[in-house]
């Protein structure tokens, strides 16, 4: 039973509030893309033990998508940030290094 | 056109708190940038409110303000004055980009006073409702046990509890059972 | 025999008188008694039978870790089964029943098992259960079941009379446990300003410390724990709560908190149970110590009994276990007991303790009692069968042999205590071997840790590993003050209050008694008494390859179920050590799991039963329905009518009526729960078209389409029909079950994919009451209720309007899902109910019906539409459908289009869907999959397709279907087969999907 704090409205949100949305900064392929590109887009995911990027909503509160970056062994939350932005903010990669020196997370790090 | 008639027709029910539907009240969902000058100024218009700041609620009588999102509103106006409101709001906000609506019928209100309200409203949301963390003025938009709702506190202490009107029902059994005779938590 | 003694008892009223109920014999006890105490002073030692071998049982502990006396309470809708005794606080009236036995308690069939037992060793079901099937019909399920098992579930056709209610609440610092060292980290803590809340699983503040003596600040223990108490009572910032279990904790601070209202006085208002959902900053955990039993031959016997329960049975309820008593001990602190009962007047015959060099301080005063000690003895064998008579003693370094025999009545066991460290596990927190105290206890170094990386609980007192009163309370102090601190408050620093007790000798490790005790013995050595487990079967795991402790828990049963391992575990765990031969750390503990005693039900599900068991949903007319026949069917958490059944007539019988009437006169549909989702903006238009696989932001002003929603994957979601309302706004109708999850779908890919699309989404479903005017007769009554021009030149078919019709505010739409001239008419919900009377009122003189969702579903399908939910089922995509015409060639993009390209989406031989039609009209069933030629991998035949929607249709007089079928619309007119469950082969025909006017006609009028 997680606590995320929803960027938008503050709220401490308890994990019963909120609703799961897997992977963030996926980048969407449609037509024209190669059947790799597509497959990936679909079906690749990360599944680390320790740092990870994950979309929430905040669906019994204020509605919104946000992005968490949490550790998936600890439950550790580094922070959370708005889900308008392709990848993660130079803010909260600093908060991850401060406690993950050293961390990759895809193309990030 | 006959009367209108709000979800449950102003039930009502004692226990350690009193539970009613306060019946009809005018409700506008507004979608906007709210920080533009023009949505300001229709909103003041509407509601003699501001336009709240994150997470608060202004709330008149049956005028208000609340804060639902950073780019939604929930406007109080009289019942019977809503689709005059809503004419007037569309009307000022003209070429900016927002949507306004008219929700009075899609919502049920209710009242939860005479009573220990915190605790009442601390058995069916995850939310802390201790004073000084929790007071009039904030809109707390949660779940009640397993639907979706909002509520704030007046000044008197009591709560005016928002849901969907196809749940009216079954929130007002849940504010009931929660409010039966011999269940006082005794904390706040 | 154990009775209640003329004085002691300070928890009881002796002027109050109880009269209770065990197995129908009526007793008595004193108000402030448990029912184990009760029971005992009534002279009822055996309490239950043992769970695998029907064994006599008496109680053992005087709290939460008791094993034996689960008893079944109250009768009727409050029966409950494996109630502790030991923590039922005894009221009037009362009714309590033993378990495990048939066909009474003192004569029980079951208890051959236990003449059986060196047929019944560990990992016997494991064994057993290998054999052929045919034994389970016949052999295990009639035999094992009876057998096995605690109590008996409640009789399914009562329900629980009682409510439940859940609370949420916020803490700094959660303290659990109010013995003395719970009193005074509460109180550390809550001096910082800190929000403290202290739970307590009984009824009484203080734990052990009133019963086991010593001084506190120079005062008796009893009457610090008040000062204390009265001190936190008046803190603003304190909440105290007795009869409160911490249940469990989990991330992030989460914690479950266990409260019995009223168990202790039934007939009060109120709830039942209460379950605190706690956020706490830091939890520290006052959980105290448990006592753990010697092993030693005939340790379960009804009269022995954990030393500490024993003098707590004295010095809190005045009652003894027995008259002679024998103290057996590896440590100083059962010489208490022995005092205690040697004051009280019961003869104490002699202390047996192992080590050679015997106690300390505590056994000194026992000697100058007249006690006599035998230092280097145990006991090898108790006899007695349903009562202790015997004991028969030994030395320790022995294999039992060289027997002194010794007559009493009851046996005070201890074997150390080892820390509750139950809380601090739950979560993740590790543990650490204290070699000393031969105990596990919290590891400060790997706490669980919380949302911010770091600990969240906090140990205190015995629970932490300290022993003596003044260590406790000075770990307390520091607990307190750290959780404090962690929490974000400035901790006022502050002197431990100064515990004093008598000087103990250092305990010595017993896991065997005698310490090489020969295979008789070790075969009647109880390791958990719950689950039947004994020192030889722990060993005969070992032998058999069981090296990890929590394979052979399971293996063994040791420290399952509701015990979870609180008398057993570390006697488990050194018996296995030392027969795999490794240190006892090196073998590790198995994992405590919540909650640390059980719950009710009830308290889990807390206000959700009964009428809020879930919401139900309902629309403006809900409560008409209701009073008219309505056939409730669950569609989501909505209710829908089904059909509205009339008096004298079956569900079906109104169907079919339904289905004619709709088609030849007049129907009316309470369409409510469609979703309807208002789109703005500039860029709506473009969303649409990404939204929908045909084109949207073509559509007229005035005009509606069906449209098709898909996923990323392809497949199909949702469908409906949209209505565009001006230049920048338009209105999507979704299924009834899709609202919610479309206005999602639409708000998740604006805010993060396409967030700088200045496009606005609002759920305005429930803002309307819809109701769908259908048949031949629908446009006659909307002109009869007058107003707008509803002719089909105003309103022509895929158009919509807005006016009044009867004074009523409506959007009237021109769209039709039943083939006939049909409009759904929106009207503001709160005049939703005005309206359908209404045109119920004037459609009188044309036929006016009702219809429910069975109707709705008979007439689409007749029509050959689709339903999302029937033809769709999460893996179809509209080209299985025939639904290409719906699928924008011109757009380059929409969510779906990429996913439809892909090969397997493409393959011609993916199932299509076609019309079904049995070759003697009869009805296809629902779900039957289609036979073709050959057989599979696995010897069964080749399925070509399957039935995905089938009915009675009334108008056709006979069955139609819809189904995917391999190649189906390339095969019209061929035959295929379809074997039903029943055995019978059904013959359809494939035809084409339209069963009904063919032409559509019908809604073009």
């Amino acid at each position: 039973m997680l606590t995320l704090r929803c960027p938008y409205c503050g709220v401490d949100a308890d994990e019963t509030e909120l609703q799961a949305g897997g992977e963030a900064h996926l980048k969407r392929y449609g037509p024209g893309s190669t059947e790799d590109e597509f497959h990936d887009y679909l079906f690749t995911r990360e599944n680390p033990k320790g740092v990870h990027l994950e979309r929430w909503r905040h669906a019994a509160g204020c509605g919104k998508w946000f992005h968490a970056a949490r550790c998936t062994a600890t439950l550790e939350v580094f922070g959370t940030y708005t889900a308008q932005t392709g990848e993660p903010t130079q803010e909260i990669k600093d908060a991850i290094s401060a406690k993950r020196p050293g961390w990759s997370w895809r193309e990030f790090s | 056109m006959s009367d209108p008639v709000s979800a449950l027709n102003h039930v009502s029910y004692v226990g350690i708190a009193r539970v009613e539907e306060t019946g009809l009240q005018g409700m506008i969902t507004l979608r906007g940038d709210l920080s533009s000058a023009a949505l300001g100024k229709a909103v003041k218009a509407a509601t003699g409110q501001e336009v709240p700041d994150v997470r608060r609620a202004a709330v008149s009588g049956d005028s208000g303000a609340c804060w639902m999102s950073p780019d939604e509103l929930l406007l109080l106006v009289p019942y019977a004055e809503v689709e005059a409101k809503l004419a007037a709001l569309n009307e000022a906000l003209k070429g900016e980009h927002a949507l306004a609506v008219n929700v009075s019928d899609a919502r049920a209100v209710f009242k939860v006073s005479d009573g220990p309200t915190r605790e009442v409203m601390a058995k069916l949301a995850p939310a802390d409702l201790s004073p000084g963390v929790f007071e009039p003025g904030e809109i707390r938009r949660t779940r009640l046990a397993q639907v979706a709702g909002a509520f704030w506190m007046e000044e008197d202490g009591s709560f005016r509890v928002i849901c969907f009107r196809s749940t009216a029902d079954y929130v007002f059994k849940l504010l009931s059972v929660a409010a039966q005779p011999g269940s006082e938590v005794g904390v706040f | 025999m154990s009775t209640r003694l003329q004085k002691q008892g300070r928890l009881i009223d002796r002027s109050k008188q109880i009269t209770f109920k065990f197995n129908g014999t009526t007793m008595r006890g004193f108000e402030g008694d448990t029912l184990a105490s009760a029971l005992m002073a009534n002279d009822q030692m055996m309490m239950g039978r043992s769970f695998k071998y029907h064994r006599p049982r008496g109680v053992v502990a005087s709290g939460a870790e008791e094993p034996n006396a689960l008893v079944g309470l109250g009768e009727g809708a409050r029966f409950e089964p494996n109630q502790r005794a030991t923590t039922t606080e005894l009221f009037e009236g009362l009714t309590s029943i033993s378990q495990n036995h048939w066909p009474n308690l003192e004569f029980d069939v079951g208890a051959v098992n236990t003449a059986l037992a060196r047929f019944l060793p560990a990992g016997f079901y494991y064994k057993m259960f290998i054999h052929p099937q045919p034994f389970w019909k016949h052999v295990y399920e009639p035999i094992i079941r009876r057998s096995a098992g605690l109590g008996k579930a409640p009789d399914k056709e009562t329900k629980d009379a009682d409510t439940y209610e859940h609370f949420y609440a916020f803490a700094d610092v959660m303290v659990v446990g109010g013995g003395v060292a719970g009193l005074q980290a509460a109180k550390a803590a809550a001096q910082s300003g800190a929000k403290v809340l202290l739970v307590e699983q009984t009824a009484h503040w203080g734990g052990r410390a009133p019963v086991d003596g010593g001084t506190i600040d120079g005062m008796e223990p009893g009457a610090w724990v008040e000062q204390t108490l009265a001190e936190l009572q008046a803190m603003d910032n304190v909440t105290l709560r007795a009869r409160t279990m911490g249940a469990g904790v989990y991330d992030h601070g989460y914690a479950l908190a266990y409260e019995r209202l009223t168990d202790h006085t039934p007939g009060v208002q109120g709830p039942r149970h209460r379950l605190w959902r706690v956020r706490a900053k830091q939890i520290v955990t006052a959980t105290g110590a448990i006592e753990r039993p010697l092993s030693f031959a005939g340790n379960d016997v009804p009269g022995v009994m954990l030393a500490s329960a024993m003098r707590d049975y004295v010095v809190n309820w005045g009652v003894t276990p027995g008259q002679r008593v024998i103290v057996a001990t590896n440590n100083d602190d059962a010489y208490r007991t022995a005092i205690i009962l040697k004051k009280a007047g019961v003869d104490v015959l002699r202390v047996i303790d192992a080590r050679t060099s015997g106690g300390g301080a505590l056994a000194d005063e026992a000697r100058s009692l007249g006690i006599r000690v035998d230092p280097g003895k145990a006991i090898a064998k108790v006899k007695g069968g349903k009562r202790v008579k015997k004991v028969a003693i030994c030395n320790q370094d022995g294999i039992g042999g060289a027997r002194e025999e010794v007559a009493c009545d009851a046996v005070a066991m201890s074997g150390g205590w080892s820390p509750v460290v139950h809380l601090w596990s739950h979560c993740g927190g590790k543990l650490i071997w204290d070699d000393a105290q031969a105990h596990f206890r919290p590891d400060p170094a790997r706490p669980p840790l919380g949302a911010d990386g770091n600990g969240f609980v906090v140990p205190a007192g015995a629970a932490n590993g300290p022993v003596s009163l003044g260590e406790v309370l000075a770990d307390a102090q520091t607990a307190g003050e750290a959780a404090a601190n962690a929490a974000g408050f400035a901790p006022k620093t502050a002197d431990a209050p100064k515990g004093e007790v008598e000087v103990e000798l250092p305990m010595e490790p017993v896991w065997l008694m005698p310490a090489n005790a020969d295979t008789p013995l070790r075969m009647k050595a109880w390791l958990d008494f719950q689950n039947d487990v004994k020192v030889s079967d722990v060993q005969l795991a070992a032998r058999e390859g069981y090296e990890s402790v929590e394979h052979t828990k399971r293996y063994t049963t040791l420290g399952m179920a509701t015990d979870q391992g609180k008398l057993s575990n570390i006697n488990g765990l050194a018996t296995l050590a030392k027969a795999l031969g490794e240190d006892i750390p090196q073998v590790g503990t198995t994992t405590f799991r919540p909650p640390y005693t059980p719950i009710s039900m009830g308290a889990i599900g807390g206000e959700a039963r009964g009428e809020v068991f879930q919401p139900i949903r309902k629309t403006p007319i809900h409560d008409w329905n209701d009073a008219n026949g309505a056939d409730w069917e669950p569609v989501g958490h909505w209710r829908r009518p089904f059909a509205y059944v009339r008096p004298g007539e079956g569900v079906h019988d109104a169907v079919n009526r339904e289905v004619k009437n709709a088609r030849e006169n007049l129907g009316l549909l309470d369409a409510s729960t469609l979703g309807k989702i208002i789109v703005k903006g500039p860029d709506a238009g473009k969303f649409l078209d990404m939204m929908y696989t045909n084109m949207m932001s073509n559509l007229k002003p005035g005009k509606c389409r069906y449209g098709l929603m898909c996923s990323e994957n392809g497949f199909l979601i949702d469908d409906g029909v949209v209505a565009r309302i001006d230049d920048d706004t338009w209105l999507c109708h979704t299924t009834t079950g899709g609202a919610e999850r479309i206005h999602g779908h639409m708000e998740e890919w604006l805010q993060t994919e396409w967030w700088d699309w200045n496009v606005y989404v609002a759920n305005v479903t429930e803002q309307y009451a819809q109701i769908a005017v259908v048949g031949p007769n629908a446009r006659k009554v909307l002109e009869k209720l007058g107003g707008m021009d509803v002719s089909d030149a105003a309103i022509p078919f895929m158009g919509w309007a807005d006016g009044k019709i009867g004074g009523f505010d409506c959007r009237v739409y021109r769209i039709s899902f039943s083939g006939e001239l049909s409009c759904e008419i929106a009207v503001p919900a709160s005049q939703g109910l005005a309206f359908w009377e209404a045109l119920l009122e004037a459609g009188k003189e044309f036929g006016v019906m009702p219809y429910g969702t069975e109707a709705l579903h008979i007439l689409r399908a007749e029509k050959g539409f689709i339903m999302i939910g029937d033809e769709t089922d999460g893996t179809i995509i509209p080209q299985d459908l025939g639904l290409n015409w719906a699928i924008s060639k011109k757009k380059e993009d929409f969510l779906g289009k990429r996913a439809q390209q892909r090969s397997h989406m493409t393959d011609r031989n993916r199932w299509k869907l076609v019309g079904l039609e049995t070759v003697d009209g009869s009805v296809l069933p629902d779900g039957a999959y289609a036979a073709g030629e050959g057989v599979n991998a696995n010897g069964q035949r080749n399925v070509i397709g399957r039935v995905t929607s089938t009915y009675y249709s009334a108008n056709l007089d006979r069955g139609i279907a819809m189904g995917l079928v391999l190649h189906g619309p390339d095969r019209m007119g061929e035959v295929i087969e379809f074997p039903g469950t029943d055995g019978k082969i059904y013959k359809a025909k494939i035809v084409d999907p339209v069963f009904y006017d063919k032409e559509g006609k019908k809604q073009n009028v």
